[in-house]
């Protein structure tokens, strides 16, 4: 019996990963995150072709395309359609960011009465076109992988191309800011000072970044797969945070987030229930 | 009677700029008929979503209309929130805002120069593919953008949608060693700055000048960033309140923008043209020559040549940063203390890519009653129309593929941020 060794043809060994990039209702500032890669965009370039990005390149390639970053979340119509069709020429998909992955600041209008916004910002409602809510992208089509953070991180979006690329599932840790406050040994601002944060709810990514300069952490990664909202909105309760500066607190980037969603919402209960004023300083 | 011939470009979607847009110019019998810049940008109502948050909200929640240009945002809401709540900063304060915001221009400005706009003028589809012919050149400009994004950094905890600043200066400031580390990688930026305009100043530009009424902050004898009074290339002179009074926004269903003009004046430019025009006396030196060996001269109104404006406003951002590096004292405490009362107050700063106003109404314990937020890009975009049509009527001659080049060209002139444009912008019907 012969056994007939086979090996990929030159032309398959040749051909480079297909990247696209794709934008929804969002800021721009993830898919620049891959911009910001400065030391490494020549590099990645040279591994992976560019197909489809349009803050970068005049040039945009038909599908399917390898690996799908998606930026934003669906606000249109239109876009829940387009969102379909990228993903139906995506072999993989992952979604970067609170928009995407959360519905985003934009996402408030999931909390505010139907049509109240548009009328607030135009003239002319009717000519606008949009939903009244703000969802992510898992909410409308299969996602093979959520990155999140408001902005993403530059070296986990780095990792999250290549494992990809190479096939295999990205490491990205699930842990808290608090863990990364920890090993970048920033004296804990909710115990030794009272300083509202988000931390021990919060997805590590950031590098635990805003108590390391003084400020509270504010829920830009959204929260962790075991966040416990409820402890720790008891705690800022206690600390003397009204319910009206919690429900606030919750109800930012991630806003949409479950974990998030849920504890704002009961906030905003308890601050309807016993009604506070807040604070007129500003910090 | 002859049948006019038809001719219709259209670009559904603009590359290279910031946000998603599309342009559509229609030619008839030889003569441009309309020229449309469309916003399918979806609006994302950030002006409704700021009714009752409280004062101290507004630089985090508005740095996310833009991830390109978040610290314009950040400062332009911070001088609305003190100017409502009579309250000046420390000078100190002040310098550190001044120092952060020159990251902000240099890694803009270095992302539009390099990545967005160069690639036009050398016939190539982006930078990677001038990186294969040019690579020296796309490091350089990288490296840039590096230098500006470390400064973000330092200063402000991440370059995009920093952190570290609130209403009344910053959560902390950065120890003197930290900023001194910055000194030796802006001094290799201002020569990396100085050799872009060297190198824009190479290309070739088209013959188009626009007829511009510009309009850009003065803020004494300094190039404008973080403040100034509103000034025009028609005699305006007035604080942020008042020109925010003068600025009519129209909603109308053929575009997709709430156009702006200044009453009684009409449609005007703002960005690196407008402070070039109406600065030119406060360049710093180095700047000067830059611009004078550039062969820029006071006025420069070929919109084409705005990448060498810029180039020269990378030197400005890099002089002045270093500047700033060597006189940093860090301010003691890091935020003036703000006290909200019940009043209205209007900022206004130059992002890289223009002026950008915010007004706030506050109610007595600080909530935000109103807000209005008017970016560069939605007071620019008569200007881009007005440009389009001007470009595509000199260049005629060109066949659809160039044409249609020439003209996406054209809007990139104005490094336009569709995603700042369209937080109330919007897609309209469709004719």
């Amino acid at each position: 019996m012969t056994t007939v060794a086979t090996r990929p043809s030159d032309e398959a060994l040749q051909r480079r990963p297909t990247l696209a990039v794709w934008k929804f209702a969002s800021c721009d500032g993830c898919q620049l995150t891959l911009l910001d890669c400065e030391d490494e965009l020549l590099g990645l370039t040279a591994a992976i072709q560019v197909a489809h990005f349009s803050e970068m390149t005049r040039t945009s390639i038909d599908g399917p395309y390898d690996l799908s970053l998606v930026e934003g979340s669906i606000t249109t119509p239109a876009d829940a359609i387009r969102i379909r069709e990228v993903r139906a020429a995506s072999r993989t998909l992952v979604t970067i960011g609170a928009c995407a992955t959360a519905g985003g600041i934009q996402g408030l209008r999931n909390f505010a009465a139907k049509g109240e916004y548009a009328s607030t910002v135009y003239a002319h409602p009717e000519y606008i076109s949009s939903l009244d809510t703000s969802t992510p992208i898992a909410a409308h089509v299969p996602v093979d992988y959520e990155l999140h953070g408001c902005p993403i991180d530059r070296r986990q979006l780095l990792e999250v191309i290549t494992a990809f690329l190479a096939g295999r599932r990205p490491v990205v840790p699930g842990f808290s800011v608090c863990q990364e406050c920890k090993q970048r040994g920033t004296v804990c601002l909710l115990v030794a000072d009272g300083v509202p944060c988000l931390g021990p709810v919060t997805r590590a990514g950031c590098g635990a970044v805003c108590p390391a300069y003084g400020r509270g952490c504010f829920g830009c990664f959204g929260p962790t797969d075991a966040a416990n909202t409820p402890s720790l909105a008891g705690k800022l309760r206690t600390d003397g945070m009204t319910p009206v500066d919690a429900t606030r607190l919750f109800r930012t980037f991630n806003a949409g987030a479950p974990a998030f969603r849920d504890e704002s919402a009961a906030q905003e209960r308890a601050g309807a229930a016993a009604p506070e004023h807040h604070g007129r300083t500003s910090r | 009677m002859s049948h006019g011939a038809r001719r219709t470009i259209g670009v559904e979607g603009i590359s290279r700029v910031e946000g998603e847009g599309s342009l559509h110019i229609d030619v008839r019998d030889g003569s441009v008929h309309e020229v449309i810049l469309e916003i399918f940008e979806p609006p994302r109502y950030f002006e409704a979503l700021l009714r009752g948050r409280r004062f101290t909200e507004a630089p985090d929640i508005t740095a996310r209309i833009c991830g390109i240009c978040p610290v314009a945002y950040q400062m332009s809401a911070c001088a609305a929130m003190e100017a409502a709540c009579g309250v000046t900063v420390d000078d100190r304060i002040r310098a550190l805002r001044r120092l952060l915001y020159c990251g902000e221009w240099i890694q803009s400005h270095a992302l539009h120069v390099y990545l967005l706009h160069a690639p036009d003028f050398l016939g190539c589809a982006d930078a990677v593919e001038l990186a294969e012919r040019d690579r020296g050149s796309v490091e350089r400009g990288l490296r840039l953008k590096r230098a500006g994004n470390q400064l973000m950094e330092t200063i402000g905890g991440r370059s995009v949608h920093p952190i570290n600043v609130c209403v009344g200066g910053f959560y902390s400031a950065p120890g003197p060693a930290a900023i001194a580390a910055l000194a030796e990688p802006m001094r290799a930026a201002l020569d990396d700055a100085l050799a872009t305009v060297a190198w824009v100043a190479g290309f070739e530009f088209p013959d188009v000048e626009g007829a511009y009424r510009f309009v850009a902050l003065r803020d004494g004898g300094r190039y404008p960033i973080e403040s100034g009074r509103v000034a025009s290339s028609d005699g305006l002179d007035v604080d942020p309140a008042g020109f925010a009074e003068l600025v009519e926004e129209e909603h109308v269903a053929r575009s997709t923008a709430l156009h702006a003009r200044i009453r009684g004046r009409g449609p005007y430019l703002t960005g690196p043209l407008a402070r070039y025009a109406l600065n030119g006396d406060t360049l710093p030196v180095v700047a000067r020559q830059a611009a004078d060996e550039a062969g820029l001269g006071p006025v420069c109104a070929n919109p084409f040549r705005s990448i060498v404006v810029r180039a020269v406003e990378l030197v400005v951002a890099c002089s002045e940063a270093l500047r700033l590096i060597a006189e940093y004292e860090p301010p003691d405490p890091p935020a003036t203390p703000v006290v909200a009362r019940r009043a209205s107050g209007t900022g206004a700063t130059e992002a890289p890519r223009g002026l950008l106003f915010h007004t706030y109404a506050l109610d007595a314990a600080g909530g935000i009653e109103a807000a209005r937020i008017v970016p560069p890009t939605s007071q620019n975009q008569l200007t881009i129309e007005a440009d389009l049509r001007r470009v595509a009527e000199a260049s005629l001659a060109l066949d659809d593929g160039e044409l249609t080049w020439r003209c996406e060209q054209a809007v990139r002139n104005h490094d336009p941020c569709i995603s700042c444009a369209a937080h109330f912008l919007d897609v309209t019907v469709r004719r």
